[in-house]
């Protein structure tokens, strides 16, 4: 019974079944775990009010969201000094997020449940979010004009959203002139120098040259004068207004509206608002730049960087491991030699990743670049321009950590290309050149994309060697901008993957931090299948183009 | 095109055509030459696939190569366009003239010399482009880009291998999308757009059904008036019915070669007479 059983083959098919369903589930689960704890920090918490027994007796109020709670044993209890009954084993705790990190130092506290009095939700708590020093928790008071009271109590709430709007618009005009107004002066001023520089340099600093610089420079600085004094009255305009504000012990804090990205009441919040709220703060997260050392804000400098960088490593990779298959596919005598490269190049696809990350720093950065700077750049001297690390170094070190797997993607179409289309192709006249280019390589191209969706698999998902050849923590520009030459290959940039790294684990504030580790592994995850879908959309079209291979 | 050709009654029954021929003799020794071989032996590495072949392929006639398996009927035609070539450790003795100039000399410019001389496989093989740039690719090769000129030319060569009126409303439609033996007949179109003065066909109706083959066969009939044609087949009643003169090859040796029709009615060797009335091969 049980042989006939093994027999027949089931047990076989129900393995290799399960074997499969283990990785989906597993991938799956994955997914929905970063999803799942990513997504939820966006959505506003209930902001809950405490009375709470310290562990010296006094009482206490708190204001703040419960972001996590955990059973401990009543040892541990004791022993962070609070006063235990002895009949119970086993205590609650909860992990209280009070904000305002100015006025307590961290914002994030363990309370344990038994030592609460009192418990409450009411809906006039109000919960900033700050530009500097985290969310503020606590009541509003009134709204202050140049000092003065303009609106208290109940009145308080619409003229607060009215006047918040105001300097929300002002701060987004002072961040737009300060980014790109002087920003692009910035930029010039820099380039003049440079030229000046240069001018010395080739001994051509005549007087007129140096004239026509200076008369650059003096149209550089009027333009800036004028935006200097634009932002100075924009500055004294969003210092205007103000509001006081009282936090869960009472004491009276005064917030200037030039620091509030956003005001709300997650108490007292319809479920359509918080549907709004969430979709704001995602948007925000996506599309905004990082604040608060990358703890709050968005993340769109990190995924503007990790998209360019694969862009550019799949332009540099795929002609070079392209060529390469040509050579050892179709022109090298295949023997030892051959097969012994062959399996070279195979095993350079196993090199750990960090490997190449030193060899980038060492080759590219410090020689390559070094040298780029001496013949090209003297005039920047001491400062690098190539000679540091970049966008440029970065992708040519992952182009180069993946062009092995575009070699042997590549090697395997064109060993596909059946024989009778390039006798085809040669009966009429062609050279084997000729034949590569018009018939081969384009029959050969979905395999080529097949070795470049590999490629960029695993280059979108590479950070060891990045953090050695060209990614930080904050890079103060995008390397693509409206400054000619618009793409700045020299330029430092920011990268998802170090990013969770830098956020993670580098952060002062870890616990306020998680949910963005989360949030950003889904972001880096769906920013790479983004990329692994258009590559197949292109594959599919070629592959339905060169149909015959299948014939 | 062409309906007396379509017509059956012209080539297809073998007695009616032999009957014909008997006052077109040809002469292989006594006609103009095209291509001439001159003891030509070809090695594989050590193994030796051609013996010694002579013959004179006579200009605007339609020359076929028969024998068994591994005879070496198409070694012999892949000579012609040097396509052996490509093919490892292959040493090859002996000349092989083309309008008297030996094509294995050194000066020779291979892809000059493949276009001159033409070829189709036994496998239809268009490229994975449109039916109009497959029959333009020679054209392009040659750096011919004028749309007026290569229109020309594509519509030319389609007519003359008897596909325009069944492709003239999808030129840009994908090659690969037409039936085999149209596929077959494309690339002949693709082979004569460049106006080889020979044309080597490897099997090109091995692969095709028998409506196909009879559209080849009659196509094979209307070019031999501008082009020296050379077929290898396996089918004895094909290259009696399309080919003047006919070539055996048995184990690598020319047997016999001469007439079809005598060659058929009455062949000189026992081999190729055992041959043909099917006692081997």
């Amino acid at each position: 019974m049980m042989r006939d059983w093994i027999k027949s083959g089931n047990p076989w098919i129900w393995l290799t079944a399960s074997a499969v369903s283990v990785s989906l589930v597993l991938v799956f689960g994955l997914i929905l775990l970063i999803a799942a704890r990513g997504f939820a920090h966006f959505w506003p918490k209930q902001l809950v009010e405490l009375t709470y027994v310290e562990r010296d007796g006094a009482t206490v109020n708190l204001i703040g969201e419960v972001h996590d709670s955990e059973i401990v044993s009543a040892e541990r209890v004791k022993d962070a000094g609070y006063a235990i009954d002895k009949d119970q084993p086993l205590y609650e705790r909860l992990l209280l997020k009070i904000g305002n990190r100015d006025l307590y130092g961290q914002d994030f506290t363990w309370v344990v449940r038994s030592h609460i009095q009192q418990q409450a939700t009411p809906e006039s708590i109000i919960a900033v979010e700050r530009r500097e020093w985290g969310n503020f928790y606590g009541y509003l008071t009134a709204v202050k004009q140049a000092g003065e009271i303009v609106a208290e109590g109940e009145q308080a709430v619409p003229v607060l959203e009215e006047r918040l709007d105001r300097a929300i618009a002002l701060h987004k005009q002072i961040r737009d002139i300060e980014k790109h107004a002087i920003g692009a002066i910035n930029y010039g001023m820099e380039r003049l120098r440079l030229k000046q520089r240069k001018l010395e340099l080739d001994k051509k600093d005549t007087p007129e040259n140096l004239q026509n610089l200076e008369q650059e420079r003096n149209g550089y600085q009027q333009r800036y004068d004028a935006l200097q004094h634009e932002l100075t009255t924009l500055y004294g305009e969003i210092a205007r207004d103000s509001i006081a504000a009282k936090s869960a012990d009472g004491r009276l804090v005064e917030l200037p509206l030039s620091k509030i990205v956003r005001v709300y009441y997650p108490n007292g919040m319809p479920v359509f608002a918080k549907i709004l709220f969430y979709a704001a703060k995602i948007w925000e997260f996506v599309g905004d730049e990082p604040r608060e050392a990358n703890t709050e804000g968005g993340v769109f400098p990190a995924i503007f960087g990790t998209v360019m960088m694969v862009l550019i490593m799949s332009v540099m990779v795929t002609p070079f491991g392209v060529v390469a298959a040509v050579y050892l596919r179709e022109y090298a005598k295949q023997g030892v030699l051959t097969r012994t490269i062959r399996i070279a190049v195979n095993n350079l696809a196993g090199v750990p990743s960090i490997v190449y990350g030193v060899f980038g720093l060492g080759f590219f950065v410090y020689f390559l670049g070094g040298n780029i700077d001496q013949l090209f750049y003297p005039e920047s001297a001491p400062s690098p321009v190539f000679g540091t690390p970049g966008l440029l170094w970065s992708s040519l070190t992952l182009a180069i950590l993946t062009v092995p797997v575009v070699i042997v993607a590549t090697e395997e179409g064109l060993s596909r290309i059946p024989k009778a289309i390039r006798e085809g192709s040669l009966a009429l006249g062609a050279t084997k050149a000729e034949t590569l280019w018009r018939t081969v390589l384009p029959m050969a191209s979905p395999a080529v994309m097949t070795g470049l969706i590999l490629a960029i698999a695993r280059a979108a998902g590479e950070v060891a060697p990045l953090m050695l050849v060209g990614v930080v923590k904050l890079a103060p520009s995008l390397p693509l901008d409206a400054n000619a030459p618009f793409l700045h290959l020299d330029r430092k940039f920011m990268h998802l993957g170090f990013h969770i790294y830098d956020v993670g684990f580098q952060s002062p504030n870890v616990e306020a931090a998680r949910p963005l580790v989360y949030a950003t592994a889904l972001l880096l995850v769906a920013v790479i299948v983004v990329l692994n879908l258009t590559a197949i959309a292109i594959r599919n079209h070629l592959r339905e183009k060169y149909r015959s291979l299948e014939q | 095109m062409n309906n007396e050709i379509s017509k059956p009654t012209l080539t297809h029954a073998m007695d009616i055509e032999a009957l014909a021929r008997v006052q077109s003799r040809v002469d292989p020794e006594l006609a103009e030459t095209c291509l001439e071989v001159k003891n030509l032996s070809l090695y594989y590495g050590e193994t030796q696939a051609l013996f010694d072949i002579n013959m004179k392929i006579s200009k605007q006639k339609v020359t076929a190569f028969i024998g068994p398996s591994g005879c070496g009927k198409s070694t012999l035609l892949r000579c012609m366009n040097r396509m052996n070539d490509l093919v490892d450790g292959l040493k090859i003795n002996g000349q092989l003239l083309l309008d008297n100039e030996d094509i294995y000399a050194k000066s020779v410019d291979v892809a000059e010399l493949r276009r001159r001389v033409g070829m189709v496989f036994q496998k239809p093989n268009p490229f994975p482009k449109s039916v109009y740039e497959n029959v333009a690719y020679g054209l392009r090769l040659q750096g011919v880009n004028n749309r007026h000129t290569l229109d020309e030319v594509v519509e030319r060569a389609l007519k003359r291998a008897a596909l325009w009126d069944e492709v003239r409303d999808r030129l840009h439609d994908n090659a690969l999308g037409l039936s085999g033996g149209q596929q077959q007949r494309l690339v002949i179109a693709r082979a004569v757009a460049i106006e080889p003065e020979v044309l080597l066909l490897d099997e090109p109706a091995s692969a095709l059904d028998p409506i196909s083959t009879l559209k080849i066969e009659e196509l094979i009939y209307e070019l031999k008036d501008k082009y020296t044609i050379v077929i290898v087949t396996h089918n004895m009643q094909q290259a009696a019915r399309v080919s003047d003169c006919t070539a055996f090859l048995y184990m690598g040796k020319l047997i016999e070669f001469g007439d079809t029709n005598q060659l058929f009615t009455n062949p000189r060797k026992k081999q190729t007479e055992d041959y043909i009335t099917g006692r081997y091969g």
